[in-house]
């Protein structure tokens, strides 16, 4: 697709930054420490890089899907866990306060969220409840003024440095299934909040995941968001969104294997030519070009489609999700075989890519959860 | 205050490369981006925005109607408006004309108390059109800017750095300040910005709107001409020294006085 | 000068639009056509396989350029020192005058620096004009302005050269638009027209990926800043003189806008591997750390920084901050000397594109000859002192 020349500047924007701060001795720093250095957030804030869409009343940027999209395909190339700290405000922070907030609620956490100053960690998953989030078990009882919210949720991305949670909670135990659930903006300072320990993660080091508990949590029923009962609903609309942006991340990062592979097959030598010369390797190389271009085609139909607030985005999320996740595995495995020893080894960055984009196919909505969307917007 | 950003929109010179059979530039692919010390020049302006209430930060550039893209980027960055001397009349200009043009732009903008601009551009190297714009304008000018000190009542005092230190300058305002690299680390646009670059006008004047005849711009009014250009000769296989290893160390040394490399 | 297309003769083969080093030729209707970003280089005309397009003079006005004659040359100064590139350029000035049959003179501004008249006269200057007052201690670039452009008014000189200085470069354009010509920046390279004697200036362009040959036909004078350590040292002749002409100075209030408050010298920060000129890296071949002393010694001499392959960097020889190559820093430095590095491609893959490669090895067989500029086969621990040795 052709870009207009304000998302050219936007995407200048995020690669130049890439490019400056992204250097492979700050990801290599994150790597080893397994923390993502505060600067370099504070300069993603400043960028506007945490509210792309939020509108700019609310301390955002006043932009639109199609912006976010193209910020996470240029850092994503650089670096896959700098996406998950752009996307998490963006889509499931502040998702479902955009989606429900009242005039109130969004002016006290939208700001400080799209601003970079707070982090707002989504609740859905529980151990027993993925994308099924009808199975929710994490329950609130009203208490006169509060609510009184027991359970645990689980994968909660950022969850160990957030400071607010939206979470999903069974409200009405009479209703079955995905009806009589709420959601809450739970402070993680609150008496009976805590945390489990950071997960030991395949990739994506550098952004701490881990599960929250909450005890006998009182949390004020002006922090209800949304209507009660209708918490299902938020959460689903906010994943539907959501999953753009791990497409985008998707083509980001199949971009930046890509990259790698080129340079390495121009450069290195073997029977006395370089490797871009064998046909076996250069056809690979055509094969994962062509495929990441059909992704990211997908996923900017989706952005634009959402963009147009039409009702046909929804699918067309899925589809990108789909898609794009998964040919960035097939691209990342084929970027490592290209490598050959080099590609196992941490000192090339195909190898943390091979680990970053597995989780791709698998969070918010498995490859195979996409399906079922799609088939169902189809079939139904 | 009133200040006035002079940019160059550039080829990066860093990704021209060199056709190693013709022998000719490869300008394929080669984007057009914001000359590197002009983005110091703007982030000082914007930096003097921040810090005196009140202040405007002008973008001027002569350049192809496409430059306006490069303005945007400028707007997005902070500047409160650009402007744009763009006529085929301009074309072919020597640092000289240049400054010319410029001059009369910055006119037609009516009073300012400070001019910033990036001490060279990255394509041509000189260093002059800065300078020169101060000298047709009558006010003074200060190059190689690593350090604005502090802005006095009708003075301001920098750093100009030397080859071997640096020098503090008070200077009479308004005048021409050209920067360097180490006079600041350029910011980033936003998104935001970018968003209401989109919004705004960019003005875009001719030799007439700025009161020039076409023969005091471009070509004609260039006292230097090109009379030929051409690529260095391509770098050749390496080449193996050979004899003692003093006679070596000298061939060595020899050879790299002959390339003035050292 | 200007390019024009002859459209009878021009076939639309587009070879003009590629050779472009400016982009200004486009195609209408099979035609070329020269945009406004054409700057004359001429580069189209040697391309073109049809003769179709041509290089037109066009009537400028300009200077009697008959009144003008010698080659000057601005004797930088700083703190009663020449610079070296200003005794470079009375060399360079000679030759030219020598082609011209004129005479070479220096222009020295300061504040009691007679001794420097001497010294001009013994590096070849026929002619000092030297202005001596305290307002001209240091630089000022109102002050120089003022004195060195009543000087060529008043004295009309064919030629004036400028080191490439920080001051040179300073002085340089705010004099050429007082006098109304041209200025050609960090010329590498000076040559007479043999046939009508006038100045052909060289220099880079494109960050040096394009030279040009700059002219300043009808505009006087011809003014050219030249890079220091580009051209020879003329050698010095004791006792050699020549005509001192004093020159007036007198400046009126507002003459003068600016004063330099303080000068602080020798304050230069280490540089960092990717800002760096020079590097000079060790690799596994050093042997023990203590190689390193030795690479920082050759760093130092050269004005550069030290840089290290991972070999080195992996045996616990150097922080890994000196690291270069794919898993380091990448580099582009004008030199890059390889000492006891192989060449593996991690290494190549940082610094192949320097502009200029050195490599020291005790092996000829290593690959990091592939990619050097000049190899040295042999122990660096002897190569690298007979080096120092060589510069002095």
């Amino acid at each position: 697709m052709i870009f207009s020349e304000k998302h050219e500047l936007v995407r200048k924007l995020a690669r130049d930054f890439a490019e400056k701060e992204l250097t492979k001795e700050v990801l290599d720093q994150i790597e080893e420490t397994g923390e993502y250095p505060k600067e370099l957030l504070a300069k993603m804030g400043k960028a506007g890089f945490f509210g792309i869409k939020t509108p700019v009343k609310y301390g955002g940027q006043g932009s639109d899907y199609l912006s976010y999209v193209i910020v996470l395909e240029e850092l994503g190339r650089a670096s896959a866990v700098t996406d998950i700290w752009v996307s998490a405000p963006n889509s499931l922070g502040g998702g479902p306060l955009m989606l429900a907030g009242t005039p109130e609620q969004l002016e006290k956490y939208l700001p400080p969220i799209a601003r970079g100053e707070k982090i707002m960690a989504f609740g859905l998953t529980e151990p027993n409840a993925g994308s099924d989030a009808g199975g929710t078990t994490t329950t609130a009882v009203q208490d006169g003024d509060y609510w009184i919210l027991n359970g645990r949720k689980t994968f909660i991305t950022t969850a160990p440095v957030a400071d607010w949670c939206i979470i999903y909670a069974k409200t009405d135990r009479t209703q079955k299934g995905s009806k009589g659930i709420s959601a809450f903006i739970v402070d993680m300072k609150l008496p009976g909040v805590s945390c489990g320990k950071a997960e030991h993660k395949m990739g994506l080091i550098g952004c701490p995941t881990s599960d929250i508990i909450l005890e006998d949590v009182r949390v004020h029923k002006d922090d209800m968001l949304g209507e009660e009962g209708k918490g299902f609903s938020n959460a689903m609309k906010t994943l539907d969104i959501g999953r753009i942006g791990v497409a985008a991340m998707a083509i980001g990062v199949a971009q930046g294997a890509l990259d790698e592979s080129v340079r390495y097959a121009k450069e290195r030598k073997q029977f006395g030519k370089r490797l871009a010369d064998f046909q076996e390797i250069s056809f690979m190389i055509a094969d994962m070009a062509t495929k990441l271009q059909a992704a990211k085609e997908l996923v900017y139909r989706a952005a634009q489609l959402k963009d147009a607030n039409s009702p046909e985005a929804g699918p067309a999320a899925s589809m990108a999700k789909y898609y794009a996740t998964e040919i960035c595995n097939e691209i990342a495995a084929k970027a490592v075989q290209i490598h050959g020893g080099y590609g196992y080894i941490r000192e090339y960055k195909v190898e943390r890519i091979y680990r970053d984009c597995r989780v791709f196919t698998i969070f918010e909505g498995t490859s195979q959860v996409q399906k079922m969307v799609i088939a169902g917007s189809l079939l139904k | 205050m009133k200040i006035i950003v002079c940019a160059k929109q550039v080829p990066n010179t860093n990704e021209v490369k060199i056709d190693p059979v013709k022998g000719t530039l490869i300008r394929d692919g080669v984007p057009s981006i914001l000359n590197p010390d002009d983005a110091n020049a703007l982030e000082a302006a914007l930096q003097l925005k921040e810090r005196y209430p009140g202040t405007t930060v002008t973008v001027i550039s002569m350049g192809p109607p496409q430059a306006t893209y490069m303005l945007r980027e400028c707007l997005a960055m902070g500047a409160d408006e650009a402007v744009l001397l763009s006529s085929r009349a301009f074309g072919g200009a020597d640092t000289c004309a240049t400054s010319t043009t410029l001059a009369a732009g910055i006119r037609k903008l009516g009073k300012f108390d400070l001019i910033l601009a990036g001490r060279q551009a990255i394509d041509g190297d000189t260093a002059q059109v800065g300078p020169q714009t101060a000298q047709r304008l009558g006010v003074p000018s200060v190059t190689y800017v690593q350090k604005i000190r502090e802005i006095k009542k009708n003075s301001i005092v920098v750093e100009r750095n030397l080859e071997d230190g640096y020098e503090v300058i008070e200077v009479k305002m308004p005048c021409v300040l050209t920067a360097i690299k180490e006079l600041n680390e350029p910011r980033y646009m936003t998104i935001a910005q970018i968003e209401e670059a989109y919004k705004k006008e960019i003005t875009i004047w001719n030799e007439n709107d700025i009161n020039l005849a076409p023969s005091d711009c471009g070509l004609n009014a260039s006292p230097t001409q090109v009379f030929r250009s051409f690529t260095p000769p391509p770098k050749g296989k390496g080449e193996m020294l050979t004899g003692t290893v003093p006679e070596m160390a000298a061939a060595l040394i020899q050879k790299l006085r002959e390339k003035h490399a050292l | 000068m200007a390019v024009r297309v002859i459209d009878e003769k021009c076939k639309g083969c587009q070879k003009c639009v590629k050779a472009c080093p400016f982009e200004a030729i486009t195609m209408n209707e099979r035609l070329a056509v020269i945009g406004a970003a054409c700057t004359s280089c001429g580069a189209c005309i040697d391309v073109c396989p049809f003769g179709a397009i041509e290089k037109v003079e066009d009537l400028k006005k300009g200077v009697d350029i008959t009144q003008y004659h010698d080659v000057w040359v601005f004797a930088e100064q700083r703190d009663g020192q020449l610079m070296g590139v200003s005794i470079e350029l009375l060399g360079e000035g000679k030759k030219l005058a020598g082609e011209i049959g004129c005479k070479v003179c220096a222009v020295l501004l300061g504040d009691k620096v007679d001794n420097l008249v001497d010294e001009l006269f013994e590096y070849g200057a026929d002619k000092v004009y030297y202005a001596n007052d305290p307002a001209l201690a240091t630089y000022n670039t109102d002050a120089y302005n003022k004195v060195i452009y009543q000087a060529i008014l008043k004295y009309k000189p064919e030629i004036v050269l400028l080191g490439a200085t920080h001051i040179g470069r300073d002085l340089g354009p705010c004099l050429a638009v007082q006098c109304g010509t041209g200025l050609t920046a960090d010329c590498t390279k000076l040559d007479i027209d043999p046939v009508d004697k006038k100045l052909m200036q060289t220099r880079p362009a494109f960050g040096g990926n394009l030279m040009a040959t700059i002219l300043c036909p009808n505009h006087r004078p011809q003014m050219s800043t030249v890079r220091p350590g580009v051209m020879e040292k003329p050698a010095r002749v004791p006792g050699r003189k020549g005509e001192l002409v004093n020159l007036n100075v007198a400046f009126k209030e507002g003459d003068i806008r600016m004063k330099v408050l303080e000068v602080v010298k020798g304050l230069t920060e280490k540089v960092s591997l990717t800002d760096a000129k020079v590097i000079v890296s060790g690799g596994r071949g050093l042997g023990d750390p203590e190689g390193f002393k030795l690479i920082k010694q050759l760093a130092d001499r050269l004005g550069g920084v030290v840089g290290a392959s991972r070999a080195a960097v992996d045996a616990g020889w150097i922080d890994h901050s000196h690291q270069v190559g794919q898993t380091g820093t990448t580099v582009k430095p004008d030199i890059y000397i390889a000492c006891g590095i192989s060449g593996a491609i991690q290494h190549l893959a940082g610094m192949q594109t320097s502009k200029i490669i050195i490599a020291i090895n005790k092996s000829e067989n290593a690959p990091i000859f592939e990619v050097a500029d000049y190899g040295i086969v042999g122990d660096l621990y002897k190569v690298i002192p007979a080096i120092l040795e060589a510069l002095g």
